[in-house]
């Protein structure tokens, strides 16, 4: 037997070709794997601590990253082709949810966005999350690019539907995320720049006119949005005591579950959307840095992918992919750290909850497999 | 823009694709250097200012309130002390709707409704993050009671604090004074930062008068807290560099008070109103301090109710009233050593010049006619007899003849319409009318004029004059130290909380200077004579009968009531209200004074039968030992053999030498009844 004289080394090295072989046969990328691993395996040691010792909240996080893991698994293993057709029926599907859901929000007279299916609650919203950039690489993939002045128009309808009954919902922050989806992967097709630099002119004039027809009450709250220091017992309060939590930090941060601010309640939210200042607080500099360090590069191996892809629709689609995660990562950040407004953005993998977890990983599964099928779409 | 069918260039995409994943990659290497800098910004440049901040938001600075300091009599017994005692304290940050929480309070009867008003303004008025106690001394059911609805309300709790316990109730309560919840009025006149965690503040008296040192000085206590405000118990890395100090307690006031003393005239005056002060003439020691009725102050230590305090302030007996300080009365006959004295001083009287008196005195040119009562004595009187027996007639004429300036020229000095400058505030000073104080008391001109007779009314300590009981045992108290004036005071030291004691020096005031030591020994040698029934039998014989001591003293009667000219005044046929009221003064031993007292009795009738012998019984707690006899202390020191006679020996001691004449001139001036007196007694004090 030719195997029985390999040294430890070769042994090793066998194990690890092992490895790859079985990764390679379950259509995953080892490199944004292990990233997205110690991602989320830092979640949960942050987790810990933030959520007070919770056992039961690490326990159920834990539950949510195996759904997450086998949803990605699972779309690992579908065909491109099989996600390119089903691409306008996921849409359709989560629109008629979402009017659903908004009837029932009208019937019952409240906010709604969870749709109760008895075991388990969704909210649409999470569909079209993949559903909008699905369809809008379905659309140009056959395509002329960069794309002709009706397709952005009719993209524009179809990426701006959805996002309105969101936002009606209301919940701005998933709205402006499915719209950046799908924008995402408009610009990725080629965009041209004079389309873009006049679409900011309209926005930039349209905001200036909107400003001027405005209440003063209204400007006020536009105002509090974009600096909440302005009011500090309300909108400002969260920012306020997450900028301490990370400001009081410093490079090396006060020890796992010695942060006072997450500790002892000041910072709310603390195991959600504000996660990142536990980060800050107990880790310090380092802590976070490491973490976006981590983040940049599971963007660029998925972006890699992205361009390793063989055809329209998956390089737009695991583009899109790619770029809303860095969009994730950087909103809720610069959020959390008061470079930006506060919008209910969790952060990718880290903040507890099951949902985001879920609809992330399925979208890696499917950046996965677009780019392990690749050589299957010639043939 | 191109028109037409365009054909899809797989190649030229690509390459599109690539260039923009390029430009994407760019601008996320550019969000993340922006977002490093941020973070550069908050964890380096910005650390300490942002450690500060949360070093603010983790720790709660807890005041530690100091033990009050407590008050103890003379001989050491305690009078006031801390008891602890459930409260219920609100912390205004933490309650989400003030009035709905008081309202629901008051529902379950925890506070009292009729409160709620104020109750707001003083939780309104203390800082947001204050404890405010709402109600002191809850009872152990109302603490069980609450305990079981706490969690409706948030931001109300029960804490164990430190109360007031007076053990003795209502005794001496206008010296001692009480204490009170700290109201929107007394946060206007302290350091509220001082007065953090402290519920109570004196309100009246010592309590009030020495509240600074009584308080000492809270410490705190940082302890962590959570995002609620409520204390953490976690230990470890985030309790670190927590500091404590401790508090400073109070320091206890040792008073001049004697409890015996104290109690003796609270019984004495049994539930009549009136006021008994008794003084150590030699240093101001306030020995006894009665105004009757009283209160009990554990009444406001506790948290006195609205109704409570209104059935207090309304009483037609005001006990809230401090008759002592407070209450001005005509003096009455007691005035009479007084004018006695500026009359010897001013040689405006011979007083072995005798007097015809029938009861009736009328002023040369005026038809008014001034009538004595049935009692004042008849035929020809000397000024001691005059003293001794308490004759208005003579004093109407020697009133008169003194004239209302030089009156007020030595009334003033000895005391009268001036205050005493006893150790706790609120005084009185009382009135010595003169023609220019009528000038500017009245506006219409008609009674701006100093009548002839208001002098006369003088004499016996009626018309406008007024003096606060405490003022007249001062004034007593100044006779018999023959001019050496001592501010009164309750306060004799104070012992901090080590138990190191610093005696407060007494405070002289300026002495009656210019009478004549034969004057004195004349005056007081009268008013010897009217505790003693000897050639005649002083007004307050009956009362000082028996009396193991020699006292001096006066009676008084000040009239409440006008009687009609040509009307006789009959104690019987006049409401109680309107009565006289009765007065006593008097001073013992006699021969080197160690109590000077003076009781009055509201509407009491006759000061010989009403307030002298509750004067003789207070005397006697406090000169007495239980055997009867005087305690060895009292005992005047030279008491031994026939002559010379202590007072003269004294009286020689004092004076210079020129001043000999004027002591021979005491002896032959003073007479010989009194002097005779004089020596009995000393042969009988020989004899103990």
């Amino acid at each position: 037997m030719i195997y029985e004289e390999l040294t430890d080394a070769s042994r090793a090295r066998r194990t690890l070709t092992g490895t790859a072989r079985t990764l390679l046969a379950l259509k995953l990328d080892g490199p944004l794997l292990i990233g997205l691993a110690l991602i989320a395996v830092y979640g949960l040691v942050v987790l810990y601590s933030a959520s007070g010792r919770s056992v039961g909240t690490v326990m159920r996080q834990a539950g949510h990253l195996a759904m997450g893991t086998a949803a990605m698994l699972a779309l690992a293993q579908v065909n491109p082709n099989v996600l390119r057709r089903i691409s306008p029926w996921l849409y359709a599907l989560g629109i008629v949810l979402l009017f659903v859901v908004g009837a029932i929000g009208y019937i019952g007279k409240g906010a709604q966005r969870w749709l109760d299916l008895g075991v388990l609650r969704f909210q649409p919203s999470e569909i079209m999350k993949l559903g909008v950039p699905m369809l809008c690489a379905w659309y140009l993939r056959e395509r002329a690019l960069p794309p002709s002045l009706l397709s952005l128009v009719l993209l524009a309808a179809l990426i701006l539907l959805p996002s309105g009954l969101v936002a009606m919902q209301p919940d701005l922050g998933t709205a402006a995320l499915i719209m950046m989806a799908g924008v995402l992967v408009v610009i990725m097709a080629g965009l041209q720049m004079r389309v873009m630099a006049g679409l900011a002119l309209v926005g930039a004039f349209g905001v200036w006119v909107g400003w001027h027809f405005m209440h003063g009450y209204q400007k006020e709250r536009v105002l509090t949005f974009i600096n909440p220091q302005s009011d500090p017992l309300g909108a400002g309060y969260h920012i306020i005591q997450s900028t301490i939590a990370i400001g009081s930090g410093g490079v090396f941060g006060k020890g796992w579950m010695n942060g006072s601010q997450a500790q002892l309640d000041f910072l709310p939210e603390r195991s959600t959307d504000f996660i990142f200042a536990v980060i800050g607080e107990e880790f310090g500099l380092l802590g976070q840095c490491l973490l976006i360090l981590l983040y940049v590069f599971v963007v660029g191996r998925a972006l890699y992918l992205a361009t390793q892809t063989q055809d329209t629709f998956s390089r737009l689609l695991a583009g899109s992919i790619a770029l809303t995660f860095f969009v994730y990562v950087f909103i809720n950040t610069g959020m959390v750290s008061g470079l930006l407004p506060v919008v209910g953005v969790p952060l990718p993998l880290v903040s507890y909850g099951g949902t985001s977890m879920v609809t992330l990983l399925a979208g890696f599964g499917i950046l996965m497999s677009l780019y392990s099928h690749r050589r299957l779409i010639g043939s | 823009m191109v028109r037409g069918v365009r054909i899809k260039d797989h190649g030229a995409e690509q390459r599109l694709f690539l260039a923009r994943s390029l430009v994407a990659g760019l601008l996320i290497a550019i969000a993340t250097v922006a977002l490093f800098g941020r973070l550069y910004l908050l964890q380096v440049i910005r650390h300490d200012y942002y450690t500060q901040l949360s070093q603010a938001n983790r720790v709660r600075v807890e005041p530690i309130p100091a033990a009050r300091g407590l008050m103890l009599d003379r001989n050491g017994v305690v009078l006031a002390s801390g008891q602890p005692a459930y409260q219920l304290e609100l912390v205004r940050d933490d309650v989400p709707d003030l009035d709905s929480t008081l309202e629901r309070l008051a529902a379950i009867g925890m506070i009292s409704s009729d409160d709620l008003p104020e109750l707001k303004r003083t939780i309104l008025s203390r800082q947001s993050f204050d404890s405010v106690p709402i109600r002191l001394h809850m009872s152990d059911e109302d603490a069980a009671r609450f305990a079981v609805v706490r969690f409706e309300f948030p931001g109300v709790d029960i804490k164990t604090r430190e109360t007031r316990f007076y053990p003795f109730g209502p005794l001496g309560v206008h010296a001692l004074g009480y204490v009170g919840a700290i109201s929107e009025r007394d946060l206007a006149r302290i350091n509220s930062a001082a007065y953090a965690g402290t519920t109570l503040i004196g309100k009246t008296g010592v309590e009030s008068a020495f509240e600074k040192p009584l308080h000492g000085t809270n410490g705190f206590r940082e302890v962590l807290v959570d995002a609620q405000g409520r204390a953490v118990d976690k230990q470890g890395g985030l309790a670190f560099g927590l500091r404590t100090q401790a508090p400073v307690a109070g320091k206890d006031m040792l008073l001049a008070l004697d409890l015996k003393t104290q109690q003796v005239a609270e019984q004495a005056l049994g539930d009549r109103r009136g006021a008994v002060v008794a003084l150590d003439p030699r240093n101001g020691d306030v020995l006894a301090f009665v105004s009757h009725p009283g209160f009990d102050p554990n009444l406001f230590a506790r948290g006195i109710s609205r109704a409570q305090y209104a059935a207090l302030a309304n009483d037609a007996d005001k006990p809230l009233l401090d008759r002592v300080l407070r209450g001005t009365y005509a003096s009455g006959s007691t005035i009479k050593p007084a004018l006695a004295l500026a009359a010897l001083t001013d040689h405006a009287v011979d007083p072995n010049r005798k007097v015809f008196c029938n009861g009736i005195f009328r002023l040369p040119g005026s038809r008014h006619v001034w009538r004595a009562d049935r009692t004042d004595p008849r035929g020809w009187i000397g000024l001691a007899e005059a003293i001794s027996r308490s004759s208005d007639i003579y004093f109407y004429g020697l009133a008169a003849t003194l004239g209302i300036d030089r009156i007020a020229a030595f009334l003033g000095p000895l005391g009268y319409g001036r205050v005493t400058g006893i150790d706790i505030g609120g005084e009185k000073s009382g009135l010595l009318p003169t023609p220019e104080w009528k000038r500017k008391a009245f506006r219409r001109p008609e009674d701006q004029v100093w009548f002839p007779g208001e002098t006369v009314n003088m004499g016996l300590g009626q018309g406008y004059l007024l003096v606060t009981p405490l003022q007249v045992a001062h004034i007593t108290g100044v006779i018999a130290e023959r001019g050496r004036s001592f501010r009164p005071r309750l306060v004799k030291g104070m012992r901090d909380p080590g138990g190191h004691v610093r005696w407060l020096a007494p405070l002289e005031d300026k002495p009656i200077l210019g009478v004549a030591d034969a004057d004195w020994n004349f005056v007081i040698n009268a008013m010897i004579g009217t505790t003693k029934c000897d050639r005649y039998c002083g007004t307050a014989w009956v009362a000082f009968r028996g009396a193991a001591y020699t006292a001096a003293g006066k009676t008084g009667t000040a009239q409440v009531f006008t009687v009609a000219q040509n009307a006789k005044y009959n104690e019987k046929m006049v409401p109680e209200r309107l009565r006289d009221h009765a007065w006593f003064v008097a001073f013992a031993p006699a021969e080197a004074p160690r109590i000077a007292i003076a009781v009055l009795v509201e509407n009491g009738g006759f000061g010989a039968s009403a307030a002298a012998p509750v004067a003789r019984q207070v005397m006697d707690a406090y000169l007495l030992g239980p055997d009867g006899k005087l305690k060895p202390q009292f005992v005047p020191a030279p008491a031994a053999g026939p002559t010379p006679d202590t007072r003269t020996a004294r009286a020689l001691k004092r004076a210079p030498a020129p001043r000999i004449a004027a002591v021979a001139r005491v002896l032959a001036a003073s007479g010989a009844p009194a002097l005779a007196d004089t020596r009995a007694l000393s042969g009988r004090e020989s004899l103990r």
